[in-house]
């Protein structure tokens, strides 16, 4: 067998942090041959993108590389002279990163970024590296690519910079690229463009891709091998379709278990028995529906957002709402809590007209404590230098108006321990949390004033896998012991199937498409509901056992 | 096309933006001079002996025996037909001693600031390429230093040791030798009008006037600078596109200057318009120091004087050259920043 392009071998990283030093990669071995397809799949904090960087040597100044040897076509690179490594980046190995906005020079053309990139290892007249670099535009599939040459990232659409990013990375035809989770942020339908493109331009090249991903079924569909890392460490390394068929690692088989598929329940996310769907609330015959939305209009600017779209949500019903960016969902979101107003429609709850309350003044009403809201980012939604209690005290003080501070300490209590949050880590501040724990506390601080709608706003969405499906069971739970009704917003299908009974799907402001979840995965009626449905990257472990 | 189109757009609003605010000031300082103690009148009366009566006179002269709101009216229309009164001391119209004395001042700011972004920028780069390295900390200490000396005391020590020890400078007797040729008056910058005549020798003469002065002051300036450049470098040198300028093979220093610098000077860029327009303001003990006739010392002699005209005036000149510095450093910004440019 001929020598492999690239060849780690029992590599070590350490950062030399205020804590002490920090052993982040912990003897990792991982080899690539010439054209081969390599993922190295893991949670946050695996060790994966270090090992990336490791690498190209982009690591930060804080780091070193104790022991381990990194061979490129056999060559030790691991202390490689800066001039040697500049001689190598781009032109051998190149790498392609996450939110390709900030990866590119914000006042500096696209097009003469590639120029740049070309420049770096070729010295040729301007007009071929003009020339050269609208070449790659075009290979990337930009449309119109002499027009937006001298675009500046802002002016592209976050896929299209992912485009630009992957043109940079190939300026200098390299034999091995490394994308760190080069889709992370990117809507599925563009995902999957980019996705294909990267690994039509890699084969077409002989090129050996490194795809860095927390995303099991991107793994799965774009590379041959697979290394599955836990803190700093291989645990399996395997081909594709024997790693998902038959995982053998009890970390890589949580991992299967725990990314969402078309198949699977909440209860298969966590390994637990499959319980019967939540009983059908039995709907009282006359009663308004809980929320009722009825051509619900919001513009910014000339742009309607949303754009005459209804909704209606009964008691205890988990209502899912899909799509893209830019198609609005978050916005009604908003619009549905009283967080912004809309410009024309109707919005009932319990058959109460609640649209009339302005947004600025909906704070003060009765309602206010009925319709709550759980961020997207967990982090970012907590006040740093509230405590966790405080966090969760703060609407129950401002809503529920408790007699006294044992009332309050009560109920701040109560919420935490249905949200599984431990008592003695109610004292600490977010940072000192990690994410999956803080999304708890953004729950809690939902749940404490006993809502009778939660909407949740991609709640899981900058959680790990494992974590996400904790945190899916958590709120199913909640839903089924409670009878809250959900408003799901997500732009990943599977998850919103598996926790809704109904699902809309929103394009550009309207709705493409409404119906029960089973029946709209089974048999999309809008094609543009299908192309969602292809797009997701997945894998079917049950189905490649039987194979 | 657009660009330009967009700039015009913004100069314009916000010149318009900049009208209340001038208002304010000039309504500001009148108020604020009526406050202050002194009596134009009676220090401006013929003698120490001079009678009520010719005090009263003087009084009835300048319209100071009228109520505060008319004689606010009055100065509001002379303001905006263009008069700025005259003032007391020199005898002459305001507007024409500020024009006069403003060259002086724009010259001696504008060479320091050219001095201070010389020193300032390398020395910031430098603090940034090596941060807590022995070149942070000297970095950190001289300008420390710059900060913390008043402008009185580094301007004396300047003149003690170029001057008087080492003999280099000339005389600290204002911006050319009282007995040397004044180039004829084009645009009221020495340097540029001596070389506009053609004249070296005068140029060197008044370049060798304004060289300490205007180190003076660069050193006073040259913290908030470097300190800026430092900061804003170290930010972008951290940010994820020099990552990628990295990862595609670009050497160090053109990732750095075509990369880092580029960005950072945008926040440096809007630092510069401040410091200037604090130079012009407060280079007073500056002016005092090298007897250098610009508008701070004319302001500051009004002012012990109770001159109200030219103190007001100042002020005005003053407040008009800040928005106008702002206004320039936001249509700099808008051209190095394509992304101002399309809210």
């Amino acid at each position: 067998m001929t020598e492999p392009l690239l060849k780690v071998e029992n590599l070590h990283v350490s950062f030399s942090t205020r804590g002490g030093i920090v052993e982040a990669v912990r003897g990792v071995d991982i080899e690539v041959a010439q054209g081969g397809t390599l993922a190295i799949v893991g949670e946050s904090g695996s060790g994966k993108s270090v090992t990336a960087y490791a690498v190209t040597q982009l690591l930060d100044r804080s780091a070193r590389i104790p022991s381990g040897r990194i061979l490129f076509r056999g060559d030790d690179i691991t202390r490689a002279s800066s001039s040697r490594m500049n001689s190598l980046r781009g032109a051998a190995i190149s790498m392609v990163f996450q939110s390709p906005r900030t990866a590119l020079n914000p006042i500096r053309g696209i097009g003469r970024q590639i120029m740049d990139a070309i420049e770096a290892h070729q010295n040729l007249p301007k007009a071929q590296v003009r020339a050269r670099a609208l070449e790659l535009l075009e290979a990337v599939r930009i449309r119109d690519a002499a027009g937006r040459f001298d675009a500046y990232p802002e002016e592209l659409s976050g896929g299209m910079c992912q485009r630009v990013m992957i043109a940079m990375a190939m300026a200098c035809n390299p034999s091995l690229l490394i994308a760190d989770e080069p889709t992370t942020g990117l809507d599925v339908t563009t995902q999957k463009t980019v996705m294909d493109l990267l690994a039509r331009l890699t084969a077409e090249r002989n090129m050996a891709l490194i795809l860095i991903t927390h995303d099991l079924g991107l793994a799965a569909r774009y590379c041959r091998d697979v290394v599955v890392m836990q803190e700093g460490k291989v645990v399996e390394r395997a081909s594709t379709a024997e790693l998902f068929g038959n995982p053998q690692h009890p970390y890589t088989r949580k991992l299967v278990a725990a990314s969402p598929t078309f198949e699977s329940t909440v209860d298969d996310l966590v390994g637990e028995a499959p319980r019967p769907p939540a009983p059908a609330i039995a709907r009282e015959r006359g009663a308004p529906p809980l929320l009722d939305a009825e051509g619900l209009v919001k513009r910014f600017g000339d742009v309607a957002a949303v754009d005459r779209v209804s909704l209606k949500l009964g008691r205890g019903e988990s209502l899912g709402l899909v799509g893209e960016s830019g198609s609005g969902k978050s916005t009604i979101s908003r619009m549905i809590c009283r967080l912004v107003d809309h410009d024309d429609g109707r919005l009932l709850f319990d058959g109460e007209d609640i649209g009339s309350i302005p947004a600025r003044d909906f704070h003060a009403s009765p309602r206010r404590r009925d319709i709550q809201i759980v961020f997207q980012d967990p982090h970012d939604s907590l006040n740093p230098r509230f405590s966790a209690f405080d966090c969760i005290a703060h609407p129950v003080k401002r809503l529920v108006k408790p007699q006294d501070a044992a009332e309050l300490k009560r109920r701040v209590e109560e919420a935490a321990e249905r949200c599984g949050l431990p008592r003695d880590l109610l004292g600490r501040f977010p940072h000192q949390l990690s994410g999956g724990q803080k999304a708890r506390v953004g729950i809690a601080r939902a749940i404490a004033v006993e809502p009778r709608l939660l909407v949740l706003d991609e709640p899981t969405a900058a959680l790990d896998v494992s974590v996400q499906a904790v945190v899916l069971k958590l709120l199913d739970d909640l839903r089924r012991d409670e009878g809250l009704s959900f408003l799901f917003v997500s732009h990943d299908l599977n998850v919103v199937r598996m926790m809704c009974e109904r699902i809309v799907v929103m394009r550009q402001g309207t709705v493409v498409e409404e119906g029960a979840s089973k029946d709209l995965f089974t048999a999309p009626r809008a094609a543009y509901t299908r192309e969602l449905l292809d797009a997701i990257p997945h894998f079917e472990p049950q189905r490649a056992l039987a194979g | 096309m657009s660009v330009a189109k967009n700039i015009g757009r913004r100069v314009v609003k916000r010149l318009g933006a900049s009208v209340p605010a001038l208002l304010g000031v000039v309504v500001f300082t009148f108020l604020l001079m009526r406050v202050l103690p002194g009596d134009p009148a009676t220090f401006f009366a013929s003698g120490p002996n001079a009678g009520q009566e010719e005090i009263d006179e003087l009084r009835r002269q300048m319209g100071l025996d009228r109520p505060m709101y008319e004689q606010l009216a009055r100065y509001l229309y002379d303001v905006a037909t263009g008069h700025l009164g005259r003032s007391m001391t020199t005898g002459q119209p305001v507007l024409a001693d500020l024009a006069q004395r403003l060259p002086a001042s724009l010259e001696l700011s504008f060479f320091a600031l050219i001095i201070a972004l010389a020193l300032a920028i390398p020395l910031g780069i430098a603090a940034a390429l090596k941060p807590n390295s022995l070149i942070d900390h000297a970095v950190r200490f001289v300008c420390t230093l710059g900060v913390c000396v008043p402008t009185f005391v580094s301007g004396l020590l300047l003149i003690y040791v170029f001057y008087y020890l080492l003999g280099l400078a000339p005389d600290p007797t204002g911006r050319i030798d009282i007995f040397a040729a004044q180039p004829p008056e084009i645009t009221g910058f020495l340097l540029i009008d001596f070389l506009m005549v053609g004249d070296l020798a005068g140029w060197r003469a008044a370049f060798g006037q304004l060289i300490l002065p205007a180190f003076t002051m660069a050193l006073f300036v040259l913290a908030p600078l470097a300190r800026m450049t430092r900061a804003s470098l170290l930010a972008v040198l951290g940010s994820d596109f020099i990552r990628t300028a990295r990862s595609v093979g670009m050497t160090g220093w053109r990732v750095v200057i075509v990369y880092a610098l580029r960005n950072a000077m945008l926040p440096v860029l809007t630092i510069i318009g401040i410091v200037f327009s604090t130079m012009l303001g407060a280079n007073v003990l500056v002016e005092k120091v090298f007897s250098w006739p610009g508008i701070g010392s004319y302001a500051l002699d009004a002012l012990l004087a109770s001159d109200y005209a030219p103190v007001q005036g100042f002020v005005l000149l003053i407040a008009a050259i800040f928005v106008m510095v702002n206004l320039a450093i936001d249509v700099l910004y808008g051209i190095a920043d394509p992304r101002v440019t399309v809210e």
